[in-house]
């Protein structure tokens, strides 16, 4: 029987098509306006019908935005405080999940200390706020980098999932190095670390989303455009220009977006599959 | 000290240095703030004066006999389930649409996920921008067919409406993602032998796709709950609580009382109110939990 080449296309699956051409327009569309927005002049964006593409697209806004607030030193300050509490962050958890799973020290000592990161899992981050600002301006380190580091600088959660990762890998190899002599230290790092990776970039990819994206920590504990980091110099931006000049707003926005994007174009395999493992196992 | 004890201190030893700076700063600022935040609670003071003067339990009563409390207590509910439904809603379509055998479904997921990894303060700019409604994209569409934008600075119930609808558009990508990964793991020979009895594709939803994802949506449904609850940036950037505290929500209150007029007291209650009410949330959750994995 000779059979039709050309796969026929039914019609759920024109409906099917129809479907996700909307959710892409649904999803695309504030992003899309967001961007050519920030390439419009001041008196298009004003003007009444507007236009959705820009007639005679500019780029001034992007350096208006810079120049408005001290852009480039809350870029230094995002990526100051992103790198250093992601790079805390994932050691903190390797260790932490290494020893719950590879030590030999008594159960009730690992389970103690496994029970106390279960617990913090249970306490949202927004709410001990008050509490922290307290202790960091007893400290004085209010409106420093140890002020905004600090209280990001251990995940419960990645912890915990480093921990289910450690504990689905095979044991005989670590057993095997433990018998070649290798000491604690040498089978995290040259047994479990290469092992453990997918789940270590999981947690490291999270670390920086909510580091870079983190506002309402940030907004109380700095109160200097030193210190400030990139939302909440955004958020300064809005501020200053109210409703005046959403083309320069926008192009802000680009700035503290653009990052994330980037970042997720190139990892997005990583992130999605360690978003649905960890609700797989959690 | 025998023999078999020096190996056993030794790595005790191992794991306290291995765990120890990771569990002190979990306590430093995860567990003191709880003890701390019922302590202050209890005074009143303004975060600068030397002195705290204790109130007892003065700044409860006073924060429950409040009807200002028990509207941010119902736009907290309102903000909280009018979130969650929607999103659990939109992500369950987009996990089915999305689990076709459709070109370009996997640039798609991406599509669709993206928003979740976005600044909460950034994305509510661009809505804010979006519902202006003198020159928002919601306002020049409308224009099209003559109709006026609702305004949504102004209106209580359409400020509402507002950041519910930006928070659905950051978070239902995170649902559906979760809800792929389910549909991918149900066994396909249930649909198989639920076609040989006759069922049709409403019986297959209704009885193989649903009760098989349960574990799923309820993952979606709580983790949905604790986001909404949590959320701050959308609410701060979009409305300021606002118009009129139509919009002030447990949290954001928490920032206003303690941030905006430096009342520690009642920003202590709020602390230890949210946490309650997140407490009783978790313990559900790991009851329900547990009862699906019992059946």
């Amino acid at each position: 029987m000779p059979s039709n080449t050309r796969p026929r296309i039914s019609l759920p699956q024109i409906l099917a098509y129809i479907a996700m051409a909307i959710v892409i327009i649904l999803v695309g569309l504030p992003l899309i306006w967001m961007l050519f927005a920030s390439f419009k002049q001041t008196d298009e964006i004003y003007r009444m019908p507007g236009t959705f593409f820009p007639e005679q697209p500019t780029l001034m806004n992007y350096p208006a935005a810079w120049n408005a607030v001290p852009f480039g030193r809350y870029f230094a300050n995002s990526v100051i405080t992103t790198v250093v509490a992601t790079a805390s962050k994932m050691i903190l958890a390797l260790f932490c999940a290494y020893a719950l799973v590879y030590t030999k020290a008594p159960k009730w000592l690992k389970d103690g200390a496994f029970l106390l990161i279960v617990a913090a899992l249970m306490v949202p981050g927004q709410v001990v706020i008050v509490p922290n600002y307290v202790t960091m301006s007893m400290l004085h380190w209010a409106d420093s980098y140890q002020g905004i580091i600090l209280p990001n600088a251990a995940t419960a959660f990645g912890t915990f999932l480093l921990r289910q990762y450690c504990l689905g890998l095979p044991y005989e190899v670590v057993e095997a190095a433990e018998i070649d002599g290798a000491s604690h230290w040498q089978r995290l790092w040259l047994v479990i670390m290469p092992m453990a990776q997918p789940a270590l970039v999981t947690v490291g990819l999270f670390a920086v989303v909510s580091e870079w994206n983190d506002f309402l920590w940030p907004l109380i504990i700095t109160n200097t455009n030193e210190m400030r980091t990139l939302p909440i110099g955004l958020y300064r931006l809005y501020q200053t220009e109210g409703l005046q000049n959403w083309g320069i707003i926008m192009a802000g926005t680009v700035f503290v977006v653009a990052p994330i994007v980037l970042l997720f174009v190139r990892s997005q395999k990583f992130i999605i599959e360690g978003i649905a493992a960890g609700a797989v196992r959690g | 000290m025998n023999r078999r004890q020096i190996p056993l201190l030794r790595e005790s030893l191992t794991l306290v240095g291995f765990v120890i700076l990771n569990i002190t700063l979990i306590c430093a600022f995860t567990f003191y703030p709880l003890i701390q935040g019922i302590q202050l609670s209890l005074y009143q003071w303004d975060f600068i004066s030397p002195f705290k003067i204790f109130v007892g339990a003065r700044n409860y009563v006073r924060m429950f006999g409040d009807r200002t409390f028990w509207q941010i207590m119902r736009n907290t509910f309102v903000f909280t389930f009018s979130t969650v439904s929607l999103t659990v809603l939109c992500a369950f379509g987009l996990a089915l649409l999305l689990s076709l055998p459709l070109r370009g479904r996997e640039w798609t997921r991406g599509v669709v996920f993206l928003p979740t990894l976005l600044s909460g303060a950034a994305i509510a700019l661009v809505f804010n921008y979006i519902l202006d409604d003198r020159y928002g994209m919601l306002t020049q569409f409308l224009h099209i067919f003559n109709i006026k934008s609702p305004s949504f600075y102004t209106d209580p119930f359409w400020a509402m409406a507002g950041i519910v609808v930006t928070m659905v558009w950051k978070q239902a990508g995170y649902g559906a993602v979760i809800l792929i990964a389910g549909l991918q793991g149900i066994d396909h020979t249930l649909y198989e032998a639920a076609a040989i009895d006759g069922a049709g594709r409403r019986a297959r939803l209704w009885y193989i796709t649903i009760p098989s994802l349960a574990p799923m949506l309820l993952f979606v449904v709580v983790t949905g709950i604790l986001g909404a609850f949590q959320s701050f940036d959308i609410i701060k950037v979009m409305t300021n609580g606002g118009p009129i505290n139509a919009t002030n929500v447990l949290v954001y209150n928490l920032y206003e009382r303690g941030f905006v007029n430096f009342e520690a007291g009642p920003a202590g209650v709020l602390t230890v109110v949210i946490f309650v009410i997140m407490l009783v949330l978790t313990i559900l959750q790991l009851q329900v939990g547990a009862r699906n994995n019992a059946v």
